[in-house]
């Protein structure tokens, strides 16, 4: 067995944090430019070199991308091999008081925005770390930690819809629905978005999946041939809305559609819509 | 695209009756910021009778909590939130004598009415560029509801802030 230290662990999701707040990855980046450079929308186009503009500057001077930094959701593989070995004197801190103790951590150290409250419903107090992560634990062969996180802002996660379609539906009606899902978001979660879909699994699964697709690089499609073709003629019928950039008309609607699929039940056939914003903000590390 | 406008609150109706749907406008002079739960507690100090905390006469109130201000540094990002989210607050600011709003997003027909009746309009900005626009803030100061961190009030001193008029006085709007 492999041990990694729990201070590690913490150092590794902080930096992790502070890096997704302030840098907008490279391919979101390029997706940006090209739609920009594409527009045929002059009003569109100026919105996008702004949100260029935007990116140069948060990782230039350090101001995060966006004043929300999000509610932080990390994926956490644990190799079989490798477990956490706990801080001498708190034999029983595990992997996930790390994670959130690097979240706090990340919060203080990068001026990043305290945005979790601790009762959703009574008495929404802050709780003035950020924390708790949503975490999404699973076990892989190896001995290696591999930590991903998405620092997923709530104007757009308040825009992600579920259904539960008959098994019968076809692939028309799955497509007009997430369709339909997108133009509900319009303006108000921040196009151009990244489409983060779930088909299969059950209730939870499918929502999960949607989550976890935004992981994946935007020009990077899905590995089965007929839903690779599913996530481009998503984008073409997405961006034929004509919502644009911010929603104010134009070509650019959305950067990319990423669909995950899990087996499912005779019976069921849910969908899940992750819808997320143009700032997407995700890292990952390996220990 | 329309011409570019300059408005400088305190705003007078005939500033607001001025400007039409899909116009520029860059903002220069104090505005407040205020979203959820702030919007909340300015209701009920209405409906209780009791002082605001700011004048809402001629105002601007921008839809932020900006991330925290890094040491010798104004403020932190300092981007829009959803506007939708307050819809059920509004039209009670508007008919209290509130002329502007700042955020991005859709706007409910009641909000829509409220601008028309009273003579108000609602102003979009750029969603996800909180790195950008917080280099049109030059002063920031909480003035109420401290104990809501990043949902205080704040008063805000802007230059040449960019927006365009989302909903404008006459019952026109942006989009679609």
């Amino acid at each position: 067995m492999r041990y990694i230290e729990f201070e590690k662990i913490t150092e590794t999701v902080e930096s992790l944090c502070i890096a997704a707040a302030h840098e907008l990855p490279d391919d979101v980046l390029a997706a940006l430019e090209k739609a920009a450079k594409q527009e045929s929308n002059p009003r569109a186009a100026k919105t996008l070199n702004q949100l260029i503009e935007n990116a140069h500057i948060a990782k230039t001077e350090s101001i995060p991308l966006c004043q929300d930094t999000g509610m932080v959701v990390v994926f956490v593989e644990q190799g079989s091999g490798v477990a956490v070995r706990p801080p001498a004197g708190r034999e029983s801190a595990t992997l996930f008081e790390a994670i959130n103790a690097g979240v706090a951590a990340g919060c203080q150290k990068g001026y990043l925005r305290r945005s979790v409250v601790a009762d959703p419903l009574n008495e929404r107090k802050n709780t003035g770390s950020n924390t708790p992560a949503v975490i999404h634990h699973s076990i892989v062969p190896g001995n290696k930690l591999k930590i991903s996180l998405i620092t997923k802002g709530g104007g757009c996660e308040n825009k992600s819809q579920f259904k539960m379609f008959n098994p019968t539906a076809d692939r028309g009606k799955v497509i007009d629905w997430i369709v339909d899902v997108v133009k509900q978001a319009g303006a108000d979660a921040c196009p151009p978005f990244i489409v983060g879909v779930g088909i299969g699994g059950n209730f939870e699964l499918s929502c999960l999946l949607s989550k976890k697709a935004l992981l994946r690089s935007v020009d990077e499609k899905n590995g089965g041939k007929f839903y690779a073709q599913l996530e481009t003629d998503l984008v073409n019928r997405i961006n034929a809305l004509g919502l644009g950039p911010q929603g104010l008309g134009g070509d650019t609607t959305a950067l990319a559609c990423l669909i995950e699929t899990a087996p499912c039940h005779i019976a069921s056939l849910p969908v899940a819509v992750n819808i997320e914003c143009h700032s997407h903000r995700h890292k990952s590390a390996v220990i | 695209m329309s011409k570019a406008k300059k408005l400088q609150p305190p705003l007078s109706e005939a500033d607001i009756r001025s400007v039409r749907a899909g116009d520029e406008v860059f903002i220069t002079g104090v505005i407040y910021t205020a979203r959820d739960m702030a919007h909340k507690r300015l209701c009920q100090a209405i409906d209780a009778g009791e002082k605001l905390p700011f004048p809402l006469q001629g105002a601007i109130i921008y839809f932020v909590g900006p991330s925290p201000a890094r040491p010798g540094r104004i403020i932190g990002a300092a981007g829009p939130t959803t506007s939708e989210r307050m819809d059920d607050f509004t039209p009670k600011l508007i008919s209290h004598g509130l002329r502007a709003m700042i955020g991005k997003g859709y706007r409910a027909d009641k909000v829509r009415g409220a601008l028309k009746r009273h003579g108000a309009v609602h102003l979009s900005t750029v969603g996800g560029a909180g790195a950008l626009l917080s280099k049109y803030i030059i002063s920031a100061e909480v003035i109420a509801y401290e104990d809501l961190k990043t949902e205080a009030i704040r008063k805000l001193h802007v230059v040449d802030f960019p927006a365009i008029v989302a909903y404008d006085a006459h019952g026109n709007t942006i989009y679609k």
